[in-house]
């Protein structure tokens, strides 16, 4: 008897300690140095259909980089789920990679807590100037008055992708330029187990991307001109709602596409059990399953006039990979060499060329490779109707809470729930009431 | 006279025990201590290293939960700035959305435990009694239930998921185009159901702990008993409420308290089932303090409410514990008698 609440004690004792340390931490100190000039770290974002196709891309270009410096990159690609998890262990422990990509909407978030290295135009100068990049591509690069806490790698925008057999068996001879014409579309198609449009209802980021692209079209931003939550304006709400309507009121968009998070909703494209979809850069991904490049149409997603520009008529976010350093690294000479290297004009023609995005890169643009279909309507969507995620320190929360809100939503969509202004507004003022700066 | 050296015989045992009057001098008392202190020394070093890994996080997340701790300042916590118990009061008041959610989530997860300690419990009691008595492909099917058990928890836990996808999935297969018992596929991993399958899934993964240690325990229980009461006229009924029920009792102690502190706790289902963001149904308070700390960046709120997990369920184990072993202490002698008497 003893011995068992012994155990049971001991049992209590280990699992208490074990809750309570679901935070710990260390600290870090200190700059970066040349201490170590021969070695680099690198931890890439999973662009590729596999971590083992990035692999496969990159390592080439690495040794390549080894024979012109010397310097040997230790390459690790992280998949999307852990990057910003890994890149915020790197962060507090002080014991990252050297060179990291981030996905550019954290730019900002990243940027506030310290540990990346400022773009001042004397570290600009090394890599060949700040002139050589696209506008579009440096503004989500960090805080607006800052210096970029990154450099754009590759740049993605939204457009949308739509399956030619299907058009033409329901009779629809141009894609939609306007939601009208979407909804219209996607009413003729959605019967007998197809449906007119794809979405990703459980990926926070995807509905953050779509929304906020709907919001500019209603004339509103998440944040105030000072960088506070305002997500309950009447165009956010409308933004949301409208969203959520392509599946709870149009009924273009089939319930089960509420719980995708997994890229579901590009298969059921490639399966053709779906006609369109609004995706990024989706033509790699395309032929990975299976689909050939002349079964698939892509134009510039909606918007309410048709023809897509600045403002409201503003029809992707500025998507894209940007390269980062940490402050902290004991190669920095190596480093800034390294992010010159992959942002050369020769690089990024070949980089983004495997990964089927855009160069932000100007000089490598011009690429006949970049000037296809699946990359034409992209470019011009970058150059002309795409504007960056608010970037405001806590853009990563407001992905959280605004992107579950969204996905609540499309729950109560899906379980046939009404979504009325009021229900929209109550998610996202809970939403908002969870930010730190309210 | 002969009885004396009769005993004295066969050993040394005796004359330590008849002789303590002169033995118990300062000359026993060193080898007395070594013997009592030489397993605590050699715990020492375990024990430190217990410590070091445990008890230094652990207060580390306590200095943290007093912090404002966001991004701002986790490249280096110690220059967070204080914020007293500002943590703390944001967590508990339950009028405002944050604390509101932490005692939704709270609720969600006492109602998911109790349910899923109580079925494991339940399901693993019944089949390890029912396996007690030898039949052919006993052993076969007692590894079969072993099978979630040794299952890695990711590898299940995602199959799970796949079972229970809307458009694909083999349970909306099964209840819906095959047995019709629903009008159309239902959602399992988002909105209401999610608490259904969330606990399915912890049932299934937990209930052959609960079946392996009653087994354990049902060894110890003589098979006299039960032959005694069978002869008596116990049917089967009796047996198990006057007999194996009671003898399991300081099993039973361990195993809930155990299952209890793992679900209570339990992440990687939740997780891998739902991802970062939970539905409202089933947002157990784990991935809720996960979401809080990790996926909003606000560290020192996670921190709080991990240490108010913490107090809650040191009060709760600390409760169980003294409830537990006052009942178990106080009718252990009837009860033994009345085993002795059948």
């Amino acid at each position: 008897m003893r011995s068992i609440r012994a155990a049971a004690v001991g049992a209590v004792t280990m699992s208490l300690a074990l809750a309570a340390t679901a935070c710990g931490g260390g600290s870090s100190s200190g700059g970066g140095s040349n201490d170590s000039p021969k070695e680099l770290t690198y931890w890439a974002s999973n662009q590729g259909a596999s971590v083992e196709v990035d692999k496969k891309v990159l390592q080439p270009e690495l040794d390549k980089f080894e024979k012109e410096t010397g310097i040997k990159v230790k390459l690790e690609v992280v998949p999307w789920s852990d990057l910003l998890n890994r890149i915020l262990t790197a962060t507090t422990s002080g014991q990252g990679p050297d060179v990291l990509n981030i996905g550019n909407t954290w730019s900002a978030s990243l940027q506030a807590t310290g540990a990346l290295l400022p773009w001042d135009s004397k570290n600009f100068e090394k890599i060949g100037g700040r002139d050589r990049f696209v506008d579009s591509a440096l503004g989500s690069t960090g805080v607006e008055g800052q210096d970029p806490a990154a450099v754009p790698l590759y740049s993605m925008a939204y457009a949308l992708y739509y399956n030619k057999q299907m058009f033409a068996d329901a009779g629809i001879t141009k894609p939609p330029a306007t939601w009208d014409e979407l909804v219209e579309t996607g009413k003729k198609i959605s019967k007998d187990g197809k449906w007119g449009l794809g979405a990703e209802g459980s990926n926070l980021s995807n509905n953050i991307h779509q929304v906020f692209v709907l919001a500019k079209q209603h004339g509103a931003d998440f944040f105030t001109a000072d960088g506070k939550p305002d997500f309950t304006s009447e165009g956010a709400v409308a933004a949301v709602k409208q969203y959520v309507d392509l599946m709870a009121k149009d009924k273009v968009v089939a319930p089960g596409n509420a719980e995708y998070a997994q890229n579901q909703s590009l298969s059921d494209f490639a399966k053709g059990k779906t006609a369109m979809v609004l995706w990024q850069t989706a033509s790699a991904t395309f032929k990975t399953m299976g689909m050939k490049d002349d079964e698939w149409g892509v134009a510039p997603a909606p918007v309410p006039s048709g023809a897509p520009g600045a403002g409201k008529a503003t029809n992707s976010m500025v998507a894209g990979i940007n390269m980062a350093v940490f402050k902290n690294s004991d190669n920095l000479d190596g480093a800034t060499k390294f992010v010159k290297f992959m942002t050369s004009d020769a690089e990024q023609k070949l980089l983004n060329k495997a990964y089927g995005s855009i160069p932000p890169v100007k000089a490598a643009q011009s690429d006949p490779a970049f000037n296809t279909q699946g990359t034409t309507v992209l470019r011009e969507t970058l150059a002309t109707s795409a504007a960056a995620l608010p970037q405001v320190p806590d853009e990563s929360q407001f992905e959280t809470a605004v992107g579950t809100a969204v996905k609540e939503l499309f729950a109560d969509a899906a379980n046939g729930r009404e979504v009325t202004t009021e229900s929209v507004k109550e998610k996202l003022a809970k939403a908002q009431q969870q930010m730190p700066n309210k | 006279m002969t009885t004396t050296t009769a005993s004295a015989q066969p050993g040394e045992r005796t004359v330590g025990k008849s002789s303590p009057g002169t033995a118990r001098g300062p000359r026993r008392r060193p080898g007395r201590i070594r013997r009592i202190g030489l397993p605590y020394l050699l715990l020492l070093p375990a024990l430190l290293l217990e410590l070091l890994v445990h008890l230094v996080p652990m207060v580390i997340g306590i200095v943290m939960s007093f912090k404002e701790l966001t991004q701002f300042y986790i490249r280096d916590w110690t220059t967070a700035p204080w914020t007293g118990l500002d943590n703390f009061t944001m967590s508990v008041d339950f009028d405002a959305p944050v604390g509101e959610a932490l005692l939704h989530s709270f609720l969600v997860t006492c109602a998911f435990t109790i349910l899923s300690v109580g079925l494991c419990w339940l399901i693993g009691t019944a089949a390890a009694i029912c396996m007690q008595d030898a039949f052919r492909g006993r052993g076969l099917l007692r590894a079969i239930f072993l099978v979630p058990y040794a299952l890695p928890v990711y590898a299940a836990v995602i199959t799970w998921a796949f079972m229970f996808q809307h458009d694909n999935g083999l349970v909306n297969h099964v209840l819906h185009d095959q047995l019709g018992l629903t009008d159309k596929p239902s959602f399992w991993l988002i909105g209401d159901n999610s608490f259904v399958a969330l606990l399915v899934v912890s049932v299934w993964k937990g209930w052959p702990f609960a079946f392996l240690i009653v087994m354990a325990g049902l060894q110890n229980i003589p098979k006299e008993l039960y032959e005694a009461a069978a002869l008596d006229g116990a049917g089967v009924w009796q047996q198990i409420r006057r007999i194996t029920l009671p003898s399991l009792r300081p099993v039973n102690q361990v195993l809930v308290l155990v299952l209890f502190l793992w679900t209570f706790n339990d992440f990687n289902t939740p997780f891998v089932l739902f991802g970062k963001a939970a539905p409202e149904a089933a947002d157990l308070i784990s991935i809720h303090i996960y979401q809080s700390s990790f996926v909003t960046w606000n560290f020192g709120a996670g921190s709080a409410m991990s240490v108010l997990l913490l107090l809650f369920l040191l009060l709760v184990t600390g409760v169980y514990l003294f409830v537990t072993s006052r009942t178990a202490r106080a009718p252990r002698n009837p009860q033994e008698r009345k085993t002795a008497d059948v």
